[in-house]
């Protein structure tokens, strides 16, 4: 019930932050968009924990901030790569263990991977991601398990 | 005197933004193969976009167009790695796999987790291999 909830709650936010119309043709336009999305979640089984993780709401904001900065850390890293040219990059890539509880868990880590520059997940199996890493540093870091950590705290 | 703060601060992360897309551009252009110029184009759709758009919302002011750019950058955050990820996976299915099968020459064989340093060395053949097929 409360992922019915959650959806219908960010369904009309996306509408009203859309529409800019306050009229009561639009807003009830709105709600009955907003209603058909939600039938037709619901028959495709798409409202569950994995779509509307509800319950990772109190600990995302630590979490974003976190990854926020490791992106911002990484941009620097990847340009400064840039303008050195090609000699100072070493491209690596390796299987990282990814042990969660959870599949959302793994997608979150991959995720993450692949949105911090300098790295990208390619493949998931099994509990293992295949990583490309634009430079051996980055790999390492990758491998020293901060990251797997953070994620760790957010989901549990 | 605000206006003045927030039009310079716009300003100054406009350029910055600026900076990174360019640096991601050149980096594509700059790096050798499939695999590491995704990591350059990784620049521009994450702090280059996030620069930029933020000082779009500086200029938007507290007005719906706020809450328009946040939901973009929002977007941008949730759909770019997955098509990292479309592209990475789609390459995995081409030539420029990363991970030859076992069968292939020992030289190319992909080195097992856990050996340590001695990762670089191989990956760096397979990556020259790459680039020479791109």
């Amino acid at each position: 019930m409360r992922y019915t909830l959650a959806l219908f709650a960010i369904l009309a936010f996306v509408w009203l932050a859309n529409s800019g119309h306050y009229t009561g043709l639009l807003l009830s336009f709105g709600l009955v968009s907003v209603l058909l999305v939600m039938v037709i979640a619901r028959r495709m089984g798409l409202i569950d924990q994995e779509s509307q993780p509800v319950h990772l709401l109190s600990r995302l904001p630590r979490y974003y901030w976190w990854l926020f900065t490791k992106i911002v850390r990484s941009n620097i890293d990847v340009v400064i790569n840039v303008w050195r040219g090609p000699a100072s990059i070493s491209p690596v890539s390796a299987r990282i263990p990814a042990r969660f509880h959870s599949d959302l868990g793994k997608v979150l880590y991959a995720n993450s991977i692949t949105l911090t520059p300098g790295t990208v997940a390619v493949d998931i199996e099994g509990d293992e991601v295949l990583v490309h890493a634009l430079t051996a540093g980055g790999l390492e870091d990758l491998r020293g398990g901060e990251m797997e950590r953070e994620v760790r705290a957010l989901e549990k | 005197m605000s206006d003045l703060l927030v039009d310079g601060l716009s300003g100054l992360l406009l350029a910055l933004g600026c900076l990174f897309m360019v640096s991601g551009a050149v980096g594509l252009l700059r790096f050798p193969d499939f695999y590491t110029r995704m990591h350059a184009a990784g620049v521009t759709d994450t702090l280059a976009t996030f620069l930029i758009v933020c000082a779009l919302m500086l200029q938007a002011g507290w007005s719906l167009a706020l809450f328009k750019l946040g939901l973009i950058l929002l977007f941008i955050f949730f759909t770019s790695p997955a098509a990292s990820h479309a592209l990475a996976k789609a390459a995995q299915h081409s030539p420029l796999r990363l991970e030859p099968v076992a069968e292939q020459g020992a030289d190319e064989a992909f080195p097992e987790p856990g050996q340590g340093t001695e990762i670089a060395e191989p990956a760096l053949e397979a990556d020259a291999a790459n680039a020479d097929r791109a």
